[in-house]
């Protein structure tokens, strides 16, 4: 299965890119920059699994303590931030033409960027939080906390007044996709992203491993060293 | 409870003695308000509208210092071994703290939000009942998550940067609940803020809840 | 729950990839005192930490007073006093107040009277209204005694009681915990101070490499005998 990760993902990014680019027809109000909306909605997508995916390996790992979820779990926020950041990013290319500004407080934005924060907050704390081997446990807590989070800036960010609420409404979900190519085209970038980043993980999980051991032989290597002295 | 209660107690005591924690509160929170009636340079007509803004960053920003101090407290000698070693349930030790800082953010509030009419030119008297629904409802949100996470970054390196770094993305929700629904009041009286106050009580019970769960795998090793 | 207050099998402990303490059997039976010696960074706070219930083992079995550990923790934790490296007396209240407060997590009954007579033995009742903060080392480590004392516990875990201590305070701790022998209580000690603690042990234990590599009859056991052993245990080569 492993193996057929990067293989899988190349031809599915090809199709959804052939799809968004070739197939799907152009927006009749928004133009060429519309086409941006696939990547950018299946990146909040992707965010989101990733985000519930750090929750879910978070209580695996305090209820029975395995390494394998807590490097999952660790990945997990690894690849949710990196897509939380694309979504970001396309978020205001596709915004500056059609609106005219590079930004809005408009409740799914606002969202992404709190979301962007937790769980950039959690990189930090376990990047920079120190060598207590609790720190896996306090990263779980937190991993656990922002998911509960998420339903209550759901509801708080929609009680903000955003520039242009209602062009935002219109615009940016379901009722847009008139033409079934764009559904098919939405699915398809999805599915090439959500390949994307399980590869994404699957490397990082992998990877953490790897620096355990290396670190544990290192461990033992100056215990040697250190009775032959 | 009892146990929660002897804790609370313990703390209130200590800080009685010091009034360390009070005073740092209380100086703290009127440099906040201060510095950011005069970030903003309103006019005495502008000026009402920046309230329910000035009033809850003061608050969660002064708050963000004070509660460090619930656990920093416990950190001395180590006596938070001699309460683990005691025969209570650790979520007993959550509740006291929670209690304490919901104390401390309450003498926080005490100073932020007079400080704030009186800069901003607000006659707050007549909202009173509702403005100390909304105080309290944000306090005790605000201490739900400070407490779980104050006990957490005990142990964690840059402890002063990590603990504001992970509570103020997490505060988000609490924070607009609180400030449109103390927006509401001044504008329209408590039926209006509803919107604000369900956000506000629902960020309570969920953190709350979750806190008294979560401690005992912050805390216990 | 009876049964010998202590049975250690097998007991390990990792964090994250370090094993700290591979697998320590060690026995405490009632009326004991046992001194578990072993060089720095051996794991002696580790074991002791997990001995007082603070540490949970990642490995191996313990049973207190012939339960085990992970079952009944609160009843336990009731019969067992632990003094560690620090205190954990709070600096800003005075030796009464702190006494006070752990009775009620321990629910002693007639705190006031137990207290009064808890510091009158420790030396302390002079000491009355001022803080913690203003303690010596010896008054701190008298109070720190006195505070795992509160709740009449069967089994006390003390994590390097000496150190730190002038020869005055020294013979009064030693005196102290003969007493307590006397007494019925079981005495489980760490520390590197042979000399200090070999006049008080029934037994001695020398923990090393994550191991309980050398177990003694203290009865008469010579200081010297004993600083002896200890070398070669902790110079022996894997």
């Amino acid at each position: 299965m492993r193996r057929l990760l990067p293989p899988l993902t190349g031809v599915t990014m090809l199709a959804a890119l052939a799809i968004v680019f070739l197939v799907v027809p152009t927006e009749a109000e928004m133009g060429i920059v519309q086409r941006i909306f696939y990547f950018h909605v299946a990146s909040a997508w992707v965010a989101f699994l990733g985000f519930f995916l750090v929750a879910g390996a978070s209580a695996a790992y305090l209820w029975n303590g395995s390494p394998t979820a807590d490097r999952l779990a660790y990945a997990a926020a690894e690849v949710g931030v990196l897509f939380c950041t694309l979504v970001l990013i396309t978020g205001p290319i596709w915004a500056r033409p059609i609106w005219g500004v590079w930004w809005t407080w408009d409740p799914r934005l606002t969202m992404t960027v709190v979301l962007w924060a937790i769980y950039a907050s959690y990189l930090m704390l376990r990047a920079f939080g120190g060598d207590d081997p609790a720190l896996a446990r306090y990263a779980a807590v937190l991993g656990i906390v922002g998911v509960l989070d998420i339903p209550l800036i759901v509801v708080s960010v929609r009680l903000l007044r955003g520039i242009h609420p209602a062009v935002l409404t219109r615009t940016e979900g379901g009722t847009g996709l008139v033409d079934p190519w764009m559904r098919i085209g939405l699915l398809v970038s999805a599915l090439a992203l959500i390949l994307l980043a399980s590869w994404f993980m699957d490397l990082r999980v992998r990877g953490a491993r790897l620096e355990e051991d290396v670190a544990a032989l290192r461990r033992e290597l100056e215990a040697r060293r250190g009775e032959v002295a | 409870m009892r146990d929660a209660l002897a804790i609370l107690a313990k703390d209130l005591r200590i800080e009685w003695r010091t009034r360390e924690g009070l005073s740092s509160v209380f100086v703290l929170g009127v440099l906040l308000v201060v510095v950011l009636t005069v970030a903003h340079d309103p006019s005495p007509e502008t000026a009402p509208t920046l309230a329910p803004g000035v009033l809850w960053a003061a608050f969660v920003l002064t708050g963000l210092l004070g509660v460090q101090r619930a656990f920093v407290l416990e950190r001395e000698n180590d006596c938070l071994a001699g309460l683990l070693t005691a025969p209570l349930d650790p979520a007993a030790i959550y509740a006291g703290k929670l209690a304490s800082n919901v104390v401390l953010l309450a003498v926080t509030q005490a100073v932020v939000v007079p400080l704030t009419g009186l800069f901003l030119h607000l006659d707050l008297v007549p909202r009173l009942p509702a403005l100390l629904l909304v105080c309290l409802l944000g306090n005790v949100g605000f201490a739900s998550l400070a407490t779980l996470f104050g006990a957490l970054a005990l142990r964690v390196r840059a402890r002063e940067v990590m603990l504001p770094l992970l509570l103020l993305p997490l505060l988000v929700p609490l924070l607009i609940g609180a400030v449109q629904a103390t927006r509401a009041i001044l504008v329209g009286g408590l039926a209006a803020a509803s919107s604000g106050l369900g956000v506000l009580a629902a960020f309570d019970v969920i953190f709350t809840v979750a806190g008294w769960l979560l401690f005992a795998y912050v805390v216990r090793d | 729950m009876v049964g010998p207050p202590l049975r250690a099998e097998g007991l390990a402990r990792r964090f994250g990839g370090i094993t700290v303490l591979e697998s320590v059997d060690l026995a405490v039976d009632a009326g004991e005192t046992v001194v578990l010696l072993g060089p720095n960074g051996a794991g002696k706070t580790t074991l002791l930490r997990m001995l007082a219930l603070l540490l949970a083992p990642t490995g191996g079995r313990l049973l207190l007073f012939g339960t085990d550990a992970g079952r009944a923790p609160a009843a336990l934790r009731r019969r067992i006093g632990y003094v560690g490296h620090e205190i954990s007396c709070y600096p800003e209240l005075s030796a009464a107040e702190n006494l006070a407060f752990y009775a009620q997590l321990f629910r002693v009954s007639d705190a006031p009277g137990r207290i009064a007579r808890l510091l009158a033995w420790a030396g302390l009742e002079g000491a009355g209204r001022r803080p913690v903060r203003a303690y010596s080392r010896g008054m701190g480590q008298r109070l720190a005694l006195a505070r795992a004392l509160l709740h009449e516990p069967d089994l006390l875990v003390l994590d390097e009681p000496f150190s730190g201590l002038d020869p005055d305070a020294v013979e009064r701790l030693q005196q102290q915990l003969l007493e307590l022998r006397a007494a019925g209580h079981s005495i489980l000690l760490a520390t590197h101070d042979v000399e200090r603690a070999a006049p008080i042990a029934s037994r001695l234990a020398i923990l090393h490499r994550g191991r309980i590599a050398w177990v003694h009859d203290g009865r008469g056991a010579d200081a010297a005998v004993i600083v002896a052993a200890y070398r070669t245990v902790v110079a022996e080569r894997v």
